[in-house]
């Protein structure tokens, strides 16, 4: 039997900022829960299932957040699941929702990721001082840093790459309403003069830390057709793993990005993907991995990707646009980071991201990943629904 | 074999958190010693009180004041409290319904042994003498054999409201490295860098972490590598990070020890930072009684070719 077509019909986030000191966790997840099911004109009672994600408990020190947070879900009586995935969780949970769909296990799920990073320190949560382990000598930009200067090594690319990914990126921030940085003042020279934090990585080519939340309702081909407003389909959708660590680990281009990848385009029958996806939004939290990501999704050939950037194919009038919404580089709720780029794929294709919209956008790529590049989770969607 | 090596951990962080509004209202009584349960749409009061109802899923704000005085629904005696806990006398943990109230609350009891605490027995608050919108506020309940006391009708509003808390979370874990990491932590007593090659891949983990990630066998086979190494890739650190004291700026790499199947994590030193490079060819450095080499410096070998380190980096 065949599965069973998946559509998002119902986008909800909230104005993502610093701190959101004005609501609970819970009040936090409700304030995006509450706009996905207003977009999808549904109310808590149609709702199946709710699939919960966000990064390690230790973020906001809450031990099994879902359990709390049933209430403020209308998740009471109904199953609920929590994925954790590290920074790829947002898409992981989504993926987990949609297979629940395609599966005919339900009907209609609502799916939703956060992070309140304010409420905790998440490098803190990272670095715990473990016993005998030498500890890490450099902070989170520190461990992404020598594989940046790794890329350049191995490609080739001018150092100034980076900057004019974080350039672009600001300015798409500026376009959508939802986005933590609007840097208005934002320009090429200031990026490129902003202090050297980890060099090669400058601190405007760092993502900000951020409170916030994404939520999407996701339904079966009955509920898509009673929807209010154009659906986005699941085209495709994969998740891989491998170590953090390992001999022969490409923290470069991770062989299972690339695999994640290639199960996504054979499942949506896409053979070339640079001429055939109209729109990506990946998961750079650091300005270098658009050129890096660019490789391992198979946009660009090896050592090939920062010269998409560097032609302006990337800009969001560009041939592909990448991260129209401004990325991670301008809000990172670290839980809700995939989720939100998989929200904005799905917004993309369904005519809905406002100023930050690609033209006649039909396939887009939503991409995430997290653990020290050890999780990936990807999804294609379309504004058509996949073939019989 | 050797004993596995044992440490303490403790994980402790003092984590914030916002109320919101019906939180807020709860702990800004008990500060003022008046306590707050939430009406849901079926009538029912919880206290303490949720921003959500649990049935049907609405967002409730209606706050009701409840009486101080209530009934034990049931109950567990605690031997031997632990650090932090309400009291430091052995007490009874109670789920207590407040009078006006259709749930119960989680506190400590006073009482002086289990035989003196029974399900249904009447309570009351024992307020703490000093209060800052905190749920110990409530400083225990104690026995109350008088009537039940009448709650005032409190609005729910005060002025300068509490609007978030601080709540100091600990763990205390005893941590162990295991069998591999800890003949690894032994052998680098006497500067040795031993790692364990697998006996499918033929790599050479180090540290050695008992199992090949890739191949999934067990390792046994003990390999010393290093002492030198390769600088693979590194990047040049400006900012101070909290808790090492390490003037910035310095280079932090990924060495590749000669015969090791993967780089390790350390500090460059003993040459400029803006002239660390790639294939740069180290060795570490030791200070009298560190476990890990201090950094590591040039030992003037000249550079390894690229091709022999790309895997690594």
């Amino acid at each position: 039997m065949s599965k069973e077509p998946v559509a998002v019909i119902g986008i909800g986030q909230t104005k993502h900022v610093a701190a959101r000191r004005d609501v609970s966790i819970a009040g936090l997840v409700r304030e995006a829960a509450q706009r996905a099911l207003e977009d999808a004109e549904l109310t808590w009672a149609d709702i199946d299932a709710v699939v919960i994600g966000k990064a390690p408990d230790f973020f906001e020190g809450v031990m099994m957040p879902e359990l709390y947070l049933a209430d403020a879900l209308g998740a009471v009586g109904k199953p609920m699941l929590r994925v954790h995935t590290a920074g790829s969780v947002g898409g992981s949970t989504a993926l987990v929702a949609a297979n629940l769909v395609a599966a005919r296990v339900h009907g209609t799920v609502l799916t939703l990721a956060f992070e309140k990073q304010s409420e905790s320190n998440a490098m803190w949560g990272l670095s715990l001082p473990i016993p005998f382990q030498q500890p890490l000598l450099a902070g989170a930009g520190g461990f992404f840093a020598p594989h940046v200067r790794a890329y350049m090594r191995r490609s080739g690319a001018p150092d100034t790459v980076g900057s004019l990914v974080a350039y672009k990126d600001r300015r798409n921030a500026l376009k959508n309403p939802y986005a933590h940085l609007h840097e208005h003042d934002i320009t090429l020279e200031k990026v490129q003069a902003s202090p050297m934090l980890w060099d090669p990585i400058r601190y405007s080519e760092t993502c900000p830390s951020s409170d916030g939340a994404c939520a999407m309702v996701l339904t079966n081909r009955a509920g898509a057709a009673r929807a209010p407003r154009p659906p986005a389909w699941m085209l495709g959708g994969a998740m891989r793993s491998e170590p953090t660590l390992f001999a022969g680990k490409d923290a470069v281009s991770p062989q299972a990005g690339k695999d994640c990848a290639a199960d996504v385009y054979r499942q949506a029958g896409i053979a070339d993907p640079r001429r055939e996806i109209d729109a990506v939004e990946m998961y750079v939290p650091f300005s270098w991995y658009e050129p890096m990501w660019l490789e391992n999704l198979g946009f660009a050939a090896e050592g090939e990707g920062w010269k998409l950037t560097e032609a302006g194919v990337t800009e969001l009038d560009g041939d592909l646009p990448v991260n129209m919404s401004g990325g991670v580089l301008s809000t990172n709720p670290i839980g809700a980071s995939g989720m939100i780029r998989f929200a904005e794929a799905a917004l993309q294709v369904r005519g809905q991201a406002g100023e930050h919209q690609v033209d006649g956008a039909r396939k887009a790529l939503g991409h995430a990943y997290g653990g020290g590049s050890q999780f990936f989770s990807m999804w294609l969607v379309g504004a058509e629904p996949p073939d019989a | 074999m050797p004993e596995v090596l044992k440490a303490p951990l403790t994980v402790e962080f003092p984590f914030t958190r916002s109320l919101g509004p019906v939180q807020s209202a709860f702990l800004t009584g008990l500060r003022e010693r008046v306590v707050l349960g939430v009406r849901t749409g079926h009538g029912r009061t919880l206290v303490p009180p949720v921003e959500y109802d649990p049935v049907t899923a609405e967002e409730i704000h209606d706050l009701v004041e409840v009486a101080p005085t209530g009934t034990v629904t049931t109950w567990a005696w605690n031997h031997a409290p632990r650090r932090d806990q309400p009291l430091d006398t052995p007490f009874a943990w109670v789920l207590v319904r407040l009078d006006g109230a259709d749930t119960a609350l989680l506190h400590a009891l006073d009482a002086p042994g289990p035989d003196a605490v029974h399900t249904g027995m009447r309570v009351r608050i024992r307020w703490a003498e000093e209060r800052s919108g905190a749920i110990t506020d409530i400083a225990c309940f104690e026995p109350h054999d008088g009537d039940p006391v009448q709650a005032a009708g409190h609005s729910g509003v005060f002025t300068n409201p509490v609007t978030g808390i601080v709540a100091p979370a600990r763990l205390d874990y005893t941590y162990s490295p295991g069998r591999a990491q800890t003949a690894y932590i032994n052998a680098l007593a006497e500067h040795r860098n031993v790692g364990e090659r697998c006996p499918s891949c033929r790599k050479v983990y180090v540290p050695p972490r008992g199992a090949c990630p890739t191949c999934g066998l067990a390792t046994v086979e003990q390999v010393e590598v290093g002492p030198h190494g390769t600088v693979t890739t590194f990047c040049i650190v400006n900012i101070k990070a909290k808790n090492l004291d390490i003037e910035v700026p310095y280079v932090y790499a990924h060495i590749a020890l000669d015969g090791a199947g993967l780089a390790l994590h350390g500090r460059i030193g003993g040459i400029p930072y803006d002239q660390v490079r790639m294939g740069l060819r180290v060795e570490p450095v030791w200070t009298e009684g560190a476990r890990y080499p201090d950094h590591y410096r040039p030992t003037g070998e000249a550079d390894a070719d690229y091709d022999t380190y790309r895997e690594l980096l």
